[in-house]
C-alpha cells in the first residue's frame, strides 16, 4: 500500500515541479491567445475543458498543483518544528516547564482555524502566507501531545535508565536515545499533517480567504462553484481539481499507514 | 475413568514465517482428585497444552491427538457440546490473569457473569449469591465482592480469578503459571488455598509452571517438558529427589536447598538457549546441551523408557538396549 | 574487618511525593507521603557478596537505585571509599559503581546494535583510546566468546541469557569496583540463570569486584550471597553472613520467609504461612512495622514475654544477636 501512494505522491511532485514544461504558463492568463472558447466541454485541444474565461483547465490543474502542494509543505514544516520542538522539551523536563507548555499547547488547540483565517483575511488582506500561517499555528498542538506522549514513554524505558547510570548526560539521553525513537512518529505524525494542510488550504481558498491571484485547487473550485458550474453541468472545471485533491490525500494517508507498519514493531512480521 | 487423558497430542502454529510446532506428542493423564504438575521453561510447549485442552488456540492452529475429558474428546466435540464443556467440565487460571480483569465491573459482578453464561435460568439474584459463595470459598470476605479489580491487592485478585474459575463447577482445574507474579508469601497463601479447594472440591488440577521447586510440594505426579516433549514423568517427589533425565537435573539444580552447604557459591545452570521450536536439534533434542551425552545421542531420538519408582525418562542413558 | 569498607549507607531515608488529585488538594487534604525507604544502615565491603532480600514493595529496589544515584534521598549519606558520593560529581562515581537491570531486553536500545549498546559507556565518559579492543574484552568476560561475532548483531536476535551477559559486559567496560544487580536472573529461564550466577561470582574473584543484588528469591541468596540483608517496609530487620540469617533466623519475618520456601519432603499444610499482604508504604504501622502480621504476637508469645507493649510502640533498632549478626526485634 505504501508503495502506491509513494507512486501517486512521487507523479504529483513532479506535474508540480515540472509544470513550466508540461503546461504553458501563459495558459494562465485569460488574455493569452492560446485560450479557447468559454466553457469548453473536454475535447482534443483542451483534454479537461475551459473554465469560464476560456482557460485550459489541465493547464489550471497543473499549475494548481504547484501551490496547493507548496502551502501544503510549509505549514506543515511550521507546524512540526513548533509541535516538536515543545512536544520533546515538555515531555522531557516535566514538571513545571511541562505543565506550562501543555497548557500553553491546550490554548492553541482550542483556536478554531476558519474564524481566526477569515478574521486575519479581514485585517490583513488575502495571501498565501495567512493561509500557511494559520494552518501551522492551529495545526501544531496535536503534533505536540504525541511526541510528548512518546517522550514521555521512552523517558521511562528501562536502557534510557541504563544510560543515565552509565553516566550520560541529558543531551546524550536525548540526541542517542530519545530523539531516535521519537524521530519515526515525527516522520509518521508529518505525513499525515501534510494531507490535513493541503485539504485545509483547499477549504479555506475555496471560501474565498486564498489569494486571489494565485492558482490552487480551492481556488479553482472557488471559481468554478462561484461561476454555478455545478448547476450548469460544466463538471470538468470540478472534476480534475477535485480528484487531484483526493488522490493526493489518499497518497499522503496511505503512506502514512505503511510507515505505521514500519514503525511498530508489534504489526511487522518478524 | 481417568478425567483427563490426552494422547499424542500435536500442535503447530502457523505463522508468517512458517509452521512452528509448539507441541510434538504428549501423552498426559489427571485423575479426579490428583495434583499433575507441568513444569518446563519458555518455548517447552506446556502452555500450549493447557489451551489446546479447551481448544482455545487461534484459527490455523493445526491440532491433532486426542484430549478426553471424562471420556469425550474435546477436540471432535460439537461446537455446542464445547462451549458447554469450556467452564462447565475443565476451566483455566491463566498465566498474568490478575490483569484480566474488567477494570469498569465489580468483582463479584464478573463471577456472576460466569455463572450465567452457562446456566441460562439462572437469576440474577441467585448468580449474585453464588458469586458471593464463591468470594468466601476462595478466602476473601464475601463484601469484596462489591470492590473494583483496582481495589483489590495481585494476591487477591488472583483468588477471584480462581473463584472465576470455579463459578461452574468443573471438575479439572488448569492453572497456568498461576503464581508466578506473586510475592513468596501471597504464592505459599495461593498454593494453600489451591490444595485445599481440590482436597474440598475432588478436583483434578493440572499445574504448569516453570518453578520445579513449587510442584514438589503441591503435586502428586510430575511431567517435566523440553521443546514440545514430556521428557520425564513420575510420581513427583522421587522426579525431584532423582532425577532420571539430564535436564530434569539441571532443571532442580536452579532451585537449591537453603541450608545445604552443597548449594553454597556452586550455582548449578546449563549453557546455551532452549531450543527454537522449528529447528529443533536432531536426536535427542536436548544433546547439544547435555553434560552426559554419548555417541548415538546425536541421531536417536529417545522415546520414554521406564526407571524405577513408576517413572519415565525420554533418555538414552535409560534404553534398555544402549545401556551403559 | 579491619579495612573500611567500600559502601557504606548511613540512616538513608528516600520518600516518595503522595498523590493527591486538584479536588482533595484544595479541600486541603494533603496525600501521605511514601516512605520507600526509612532508615536504612548498610555497608559492603571489597569483594563482598550482600544480598538485599525483601518481597516486592519492602523498598530494596529503591535502595538499590538511591545508591547508584538514580533517585536522591530525602536526608542521610552514601559513602563509597570513604567519600560522599557525588562529591565530585556524579559521573565520576559511574565509573566505580555500575547496574545490571533486571529486564535484559528492556536495558538494551533496539537500534542499537550489541557494539554500541557496550561501547556507551565509554563513549559517555570521553574514553574513545582503545574502545573496540576494551569492547571485545568486556564482552569475551561476559562470557560471549568470539566477542567479534556479537559486534554488529542487535538485541533481538539473541537470547535472554546472552542479552544479560551483554548488559553485563556493558557494565565492565567502565572497570568498576563495585556492581549493582537488581533481579539479574528473575526474567530469565531456570536453567540459564545457574550460569549467569556463575558469572557474577567469577567476575568477583577475577576482578575483585563486589557486588549488591537485590532479589526476592532467598535460594538466590544462598547460593551467591556472603551477607544477606532482609528488608521489610522500607527498614533492614536481619543482616548478617548467609549461613547465619538463613539457617538460623532471628527475625521472625525472615522466619517467615524462609518457612514458606518449598523444601524438600515437606508437607504444605504444615506452612505458618502469613496472613494479608505488606501494608503500603504511606501507611506503615507505629512501633514495629511486622507487629501486626508478626506470628509471635498473634500467638501470645510476645505478650508471654511481656513485650507486646513494645512491639505495638516503641521501633526495634538492629542489634547484634551475634557477632555480625543483627536483627530489629524486641523478642531477638
Amino acid at each position: 500500500m505504501g508503495m502506491a501512494g509513494l507512486i501517486i505522491l512521487f507523479l504529483f511532485v513532479a506535474i508540480a515541479v515540472l509544470a513550466p514544461l508540461i503546461a504553458d504558463r501563459e495558459a494562465l492568463d485569460p488574455t493569452c491567445p492560446c485560450t479557447g472558447a468559454p466553457l469548453q466541454s473536454p475535447s482534443l485541444e483542451f483534454p479537461f475543458g475551459t473554465d469560464n474565461l476560456g482557460r485550459s483547465v489541465l493547464a489550471l490543474t497543473i499549475w494548481g498543483s504547484r501551490i496547493s502542494l507548496m502551502v501544503g509543505f510549509f505549514a506543515t514544516l511550521i507546524s512540526i518544528l513548533i509541535g516538536s520542538v515543545v512536544g520533546i522539551v515538555a515531555g522531557y523536563y516535566g514538571r513545571w516547564t511541562e505543565s506550562l507548555l501543555m497548557r500553553v499547547t491546550d490554548w492553541f488547540l482550542v483556536i478554531p482555524f476558519l474564524p481566526l483565517a477569515i478574521v486575519l483575511a479581514s485585517l490583513l488582506g488575502r495571501s498565501l502566507v495567512i493561509i500557511i500561517f494559520v494552518i501551522g499555528i492551529t495545526s501544531w498542538p496535536s503534533t505536540a501531545r504525541i511526541v510528548r506522549a512518546q517522550v514521555l514513554s521512552v523517558k521511562t524505558r528501562p536502557y534510557v535508565e541504563r544510560a543515565r547510570a552509565l553516566g550520560a548526560s541529558n543531551w546524550h539521553l536525548a540526541t542517542r536515545h530519545i530523539l531516535p525513537n521519537v524521530g519515526p512518529l515525527i516522520f509518521a505524525n508529518t505525513i499525515l499533517l501534510v494531507a490535513i494542510a493541503i485539504l485545509s488550504e483547499t477549504t479555506l481558498s475555496f471560501l474565498g480567504l486564498g489569494d486571489p491571484l494565485s492558482t490552487s485547487w480551492g481556488t479553482i473550485l472557488e471559481s468554478a462553484f462561484g461561476a454555478g458550474a455545478g448547476t450548469a453541468g460544466n463538471w470538468w472545471w470540478l472534476v480534475p481539481p477535485g480528484v487531484a485533491i483526493v488522490l493526493v490525500v489518499l497518497a499522503f494517508t496511505m503512506c502514512g499507514y505503511a510507515l505505521d507498519e514500519i514503525l511498530n514493531p508489534r504489526l511487522r512480521r518478524r | 475413568m481417568t478425567l483427563l487423558s490426552v494422547r499424542d497430542l500435536e500442535v503447530e502454529y502457523a505463522t508468517q514465517g512458517g509452521p512452528v510446532p509448539a507441541v510434538r506428542g504428549v501423552d498426559l493423564d489427571v485423575e479426579a482428585g490428583e495434583t499433575m504438575g507441568l513444569a518446563g521453561e519458555s518455548g517447552c510447549g506446556k502452555s500450549t497444552i493447557a489451551h489446546a485442552i479447551l481448544r482455545l488456540l487461534p484459527e490455523g492452529t493445526r491440532v491433532s491427538g486426542e484430549v478426553l475429558l471424562e471420556g469425550e474428546d474435546v477436540l471432535t466435540m460439537s461446537f455446542g457440546r464445547l462451549r458447554a464443556v469450556r467452564w462447565g467440565r475443565a476451566a483455566i487460571v491463566f498465566q498474568g490473569a490478575m490483569h484480566s480483569l474488567n477494570p469498569v465491573q465489580r468483582v463479584g459482578e464478573q463471577i456472576a457473569e460466569a455463572v450465567r453464561i452457562h446456566d441460562a435460568k439462572v437469576t440474577d439474584a441467585e448468580a449474585g449469591r453464588r458469586a458471593g459463595d464463591l468470594v468466601e470459598r476462595v478466602g476473601l470476605p464475601a463484601g469484596r465482592a462489591r470492590d473494583y479489580p483496582h481495589e483489590l491487592s495481585g494476591g487477591q485478585r488472583q483468588r477471584i480469578m480462581i473463584a472465576m474459575a470455579l463459578a461452574c463447577g468443573p471438575r479439572l482445574l488448569i492453572a497456568d503459571e498461576p503464581t508466578t507474579a506473586l510475592d513468596v508469601m501471597v504464592q505459599a497463601q495461593v498454593l494453600t488455598l489451591l490444595k485445599s479447594l481440590q482436597d474440598e472440591l475432588k478436583l483434578g488440577l493440572l499445574f504448569i509452571t516453570h518453578d520445579l521447586s513449587v510442584l514438589r510440594e503441591l503435586c502428586d505426579r510430575l511431567a517435566v517438558m523440553y521443546a514440545g516433549r514430556v521428557v520425564e514423568v513420575g510420581p513427583a517427589a522421587s522426579v525431584f529427589r532423582e532425577p532420571a533425565h539430564p535436564y530434569t537435573r539441571a532443571l532442580a539444580g536452579a532451585f537449591p536447598s537453603i541450608g545445604d552447604p552443597d548449594d553454597r557459591r556452586s550455582p548449578g545452570g546449563l549453557g546455551g538457549d532452549p531450543p527454537d521450536p522449528q529447528r529443533v536439534p536432531a536426536g535427542c533434542s536436548f544433546h547439544p546441551r547435555c553434560p552426559a551425552r554419548f555417541e548415538p545421542c546425536d541421531r536417536v531420538d529417545p522415546s520414554l523408557y521406564p526407571v524405577e519408582d513408576g517413572r519415565r525418562a525420554a533418555c538414552l542413558l535409560h534404553e534398555p538396549s544402549l545401556a551403559k | 574487618m579491619s579495612e573500611a569498607p567500600l559502601l557504606q549507607v548511613h540512616d538513608l531515608h528516600v520518600t516518595f511525593a503522595g498523590r493527591q488529585g486538584l479536588g482533595a488538594g484544595l479541600l486541603g487534604r494533603r496525600a501521605a507521603d511514601a516512605r520507600a525507604v526509612d532508615g536504612v544502615d548498610l555497608a559492603v565491603g571489597e569483594r563482598e557478596v550482600v544480598a538485599l532480600a525483601g518481597e516486592s514493595g519492602c523498598g530494596k529496589t529503591t535502595l538499590a537505585r538511591t545508591i547508584m544515584g538514580l533517585e536522591r534521598p530525602r536526608s542521610g549519606r552514601i559513602l563509597f571509599d570513604g567519600q560522599p558520593i557525588g562529591r565530585d560529581g556524579l559521573r565520576a562515581y559511574r565509573r566505580k559503581v555500575q547496574m545490571v537491570f533486571q529486564d535484559p531486553a528492556g536495558a538494551l536500545n533496539p537500534r542499537q546494535t550489541i557494539y554500541e549498546s557496550v561501547a556507551e559507556g565509554l563513549r559517555v565518559h570521553g574514553l574513545h583510546e582503545g574502545e573496540e579492543r576494551r569492547v571485545a574484552e568486556a564482552l569475551a568476560s561476559a562470557g560471549l566468546r568470539p566477542p567479534e561475532r556479537f559486534f554488529l548483531l542487535y538485541p533481538h536476535e539473541l537470547s535472554g541469557g546472552q542479552r544479560q551477559r551483554v548488559v553485563i559486559a556493558g557494565a565492565l567496560v567502565l572497570e568498576p569496583r563495585m556492581i549493582v544487580a537488581d533481579e539479574p536472573v528473575s526474567m530469565l529461564d531456570a536453567s540459564v540463570r545457574g550460569e549467569i550466577l556463575s558469572l557474577l561470582l567469577r567476575l568477583r574473584d577475577e576482578f575483585g569486584l563486589a557486588l549488591l543484588i537485590v532479589t526476592h528469591d532467598l535460594g538466590l541468596a544462598w547460593t551467591v550471597a556472603d551477607r544477606v540483608a532482609v528488608m521489610y517496609l522500607g527498614k533492614i530487620v536481619e543482616v548478617g553472613p548467609t549461613e547465619e540469617v538463613l539457617t538460623r533466623p532471628r527475625h521472625p519475618y525472615t522466619r517467615a520467609l524462609l518457612d514458606v520456601v518449598p523444601e524438600s519432603g515437606g508437607d504444605l499444610t504444615g506452612r505458618k504461612v502469613l496472613a494479608g499482604e505488606p501494608p503500603d508504604p504511606t501507611n506503615i504501622p507505629p512501633g514495629c512495622r511486622f507487629h501486626p502480621r508478626c506470628p509471635e504476637v498473634a500467638s501470645g508469645r510476645a505478650a508471654a514475654l511481656g513485650q507486646e507493649e513494645r512491639c505495638r510502640g516503641e521501633v526495634p533498632a538492629l542489634r547484634e544477636i551475634v557477632p555480625g549478626h543483627f536483627a530489629a526485634c524486641h523478642l531477638a
